[in-house]
């Protein structure tokens, strides 16, 4: 029903040319955008292009020092070297459980059962309360006495680690926290489930494949676009971790939960040295580009898309 | 039936007799059930906990082993954790600022929106392009430039910067209006634009009531976005009587002496909006992800 009305709308648009008058109409329609996407987004991102080659305080007036402040970060600052790696141990850490603990959760939703439709809900609700509270809540949950987790432990005689307070496991429990909001990304696999057509798993089951066989070789393929999907969205999202590391654990301890973006606002909020803020502004921007561009180049090599067998 | 789980069912029921077929069934979905419900207790205990913690007194709060029943239940944990700190006028800011974010989102992405998917001019395909792009560029990539702007303009501990942005649009809810508009017919519009209906109109008569479940979604998840929303607050806004609920919580939670019975109460009273629209508008959660999550 979408294709043919979509497909209408094309000849419909093809049948006229340009008129001045459309023209205009459309710019006036995006000039909101326009103006915003120069001036929030084109504008900052030249401005801290700029900024980057200069030390500023915001009190004094910007001083230009060439490349010092990239000279800086890459040989003279130990703490930009953990942010990052903190940043890259946590993506390759969570972006595979969201990948395949997102899938199993949308199984696990996609099973035919009564009242399946109220479960959904259960699975999906932790995932739009992100924010303060989600971490506050887990921070109670991860206490290392009273905690649930740790009295729970002790009725065993099990002396539970200290998580966020302890550098060993801090990160790990950033992780675990995470795995309650798996449910965004299980609904958008639950998208992708609903459109596997029953023919072909009715036809691999008559070729004689056992349902393990049917889910790699039929549901797993048909998924890759929204696998890949979530893959780019994960990773984005992975690397502007902030909020969970800022109040959990403000970094700590000992900087083992020192994040890149939480990194990027001491450097610009607490110590006001924008420069080189900045700097770091526009290393995250290019690892961030370098990785999705990856990501998509690697797509055309293990994503599936249906129209391409006609 | 047709079965659609695969993992449980291979290892269990494949090639077993004919004869138990009845059964198979029964036991398939006995224990899909059971994975089903213990997943959900798995996920709904941290909010058991939160509302357990949030009801006990002192002396509860760090037994071991933990005690999940409250006894007594003390609900005055609630008012003394909201007076403690000013919640309620941190409740009112962040309905402002969610209010009028809201109002602009669906002001300008629905007008931006219409121009691309039914205007046509030169430049227009790339320039969405350009609005995917922004979708995929992360905050912290503009927010030091962002503040010296509007640091500049004197709007720093103002409503200014967290809300203004608004109304210019917002790419993802561009494409989501965007994709929306594309499957509505043509032939409303060009009935109306033969009784000489002007854009506006066009808009406003013709698209609007036909958008509604859409403008819906964009509201719903410019609520949930802009309630939850941390890191701007935190950068633009000092002065503690016009902090954000999540700017309390954060602040309450980072007070030395933190009592742990109240943080619960007041991180519950923070998440109750959210939750409560959620459970009442889910169906435009759900159509605004089917809507932009997939292709085709």
């Amino acid at each position: 029903m979408i294709r043919r009305r979509t497909l209408n709308s094309q000849s419909h648009q093809r049948a006229r040319a340009f008129t001045r008058r459309e023209v205009l109409a459309f710019y006036l329609c995006i000039s909101p955008w326009l103006i915003g996407f120069v001036i929030f987004t084109l504008g900052p991102m030249v401005t801290s292009f700029v900024m980057s080659f200069t030390r500023w305080d915001l009190l004094s007036p910007a001083e230009p020092i060439g490349l010092r402040n990239y000279e800086r970060m890459f040989t003279n600052d130990p703490l930009f070297w953990q942010s990052l790696r903190v940043t890259i141990i946590f993506t390759l850490m969570y972006v595979p459980t969201e990948l395949i603990g997102g899938l199993l959760l949308a199984l696990v939703m996609n099973q035919p059962i009564r009242g399946i439709k109220y479960f959904r809900t259960i699975y999906y609700l932790p995932s739009i309360l992100s924010g303060v509270a989600f971490v506050v809540v887990w921070i109670w949950i991860f206490h290392p006495e009273a905690g649930l987790i740790n009295a729970t432990l002790a009725i065993f005689g099990i002396d539970g680690p200290r998580w966020l307070a302890d550098p060993q496991t801090a990160l790990s429990a950033l992780w675990m926290m995470s795995i309650w909001g798996l449910g965004r990304t299980a609904i958008i696999y639950l998208a992708g489930l609903k459109t596997v057509p029953k023919e072909l798993h009715e036809a691999a089951e008559i070729d004689g494949a056992n349902s393990v066989q049917t889910f790699f070789n039929v549901t797993i393929p048909l998924l890759t676009p929204t696998i890949f999907f979530n893959l780019v969205l994960s990773i984005i999202a992975t690397f502007q971790t902030f909020t969970s590391a800022y109040v959990a654990t403000d970094g700590g301890p000992l900087n083992s939960t020192l994040f890149f973006v939480l990194y990027l606002y001491r450097q610009a909020f607490q110590r006001f040295n924008m420069g080189y803020a900045s700097a770091m502004a526009w290393v995250l921007f290019l690892l961030i580009l370098l990785l999705t561009l990856l990501v998509v180049r690697s797509a055309r090599s293990w994503v599936y898309y249906e129209g391409e067998r006609r | 039936m047709k079965q659609e789980q695969p993992l449980n069912r291979g290892t269990l029921t494949y090639q077993q007799p004919r004869i138990g077929l009845r059964r198979r069934v029964m036991l398939r979905r006995l224990l899909a059930t059971i994975i089903v419900v213990s997943g959900a207790i798995i996920f709904l205990i941290p909010l058991v906990w939160m509302f357990s913690s949030s009801l006990k007194p002192e002396h509860q709060i760090f037994a071991v082993p933990p005690e999940l029943i409250p006894n007594p239940p003390r609900w005055e944990n609630y008012t003394e954790a909201l007076t403690y700190v000013p919640f309620g006028r941190y409740t009112i800011n962040t309905t402002i600022i969610t209010i009028v974010t809201i109002i602009g989102h669906l002001l300008s992405c629905t007008v931006v929106a219409y121009g691309f998917a039914r205007l046509r001019a030169p430049g227009r395909d790339a320039l969405f392009v350009v609005v995917l792009a922004t979708m995929m560029l992360p905050y912290p990539v503009t927010m030091v430039p962002l503040y010296m702007l509007f640091s500049s303009l004197g709007w720093v501990n103002t409503y200014l910067p967290l809300t203004v942005p608004a109304f210019f649009g917002q790419a993802f809810y561009i494409f989501l209006l965007r994709q929306f508009f594309l499957t509505i017919p043509y032939d409303l519009e060009d009935a109306a634009r033969i009784d000489g209906a002007n854009l506006a109109q066009l808009i406003w008569y013709v698209m609007l009531p036909l958008t509604l479940p859409a403008l819906a979604t964009v509201a719903i998840f410019t609520f949930q976005a802009t309630w939850n929303d941390f890191l701007p607050p935190l950068i633009y806004l000092n002065d503690q009587s016009l902090y954000t609920i999540t700017l309390g919580l954060s602040f309450f939670r980072s007070t030395f002496d933190v009592n742990w019975a109240y943080l619960m109460a007041a991180s519950l009273v923070t998440m109750l909006p959210v939750v409560l629209v959620f459970l009442l508008a889910q169906r435009f959660f759900l159509e605004g992800i089917t809507l932009t999550g997939m292709k085709g």
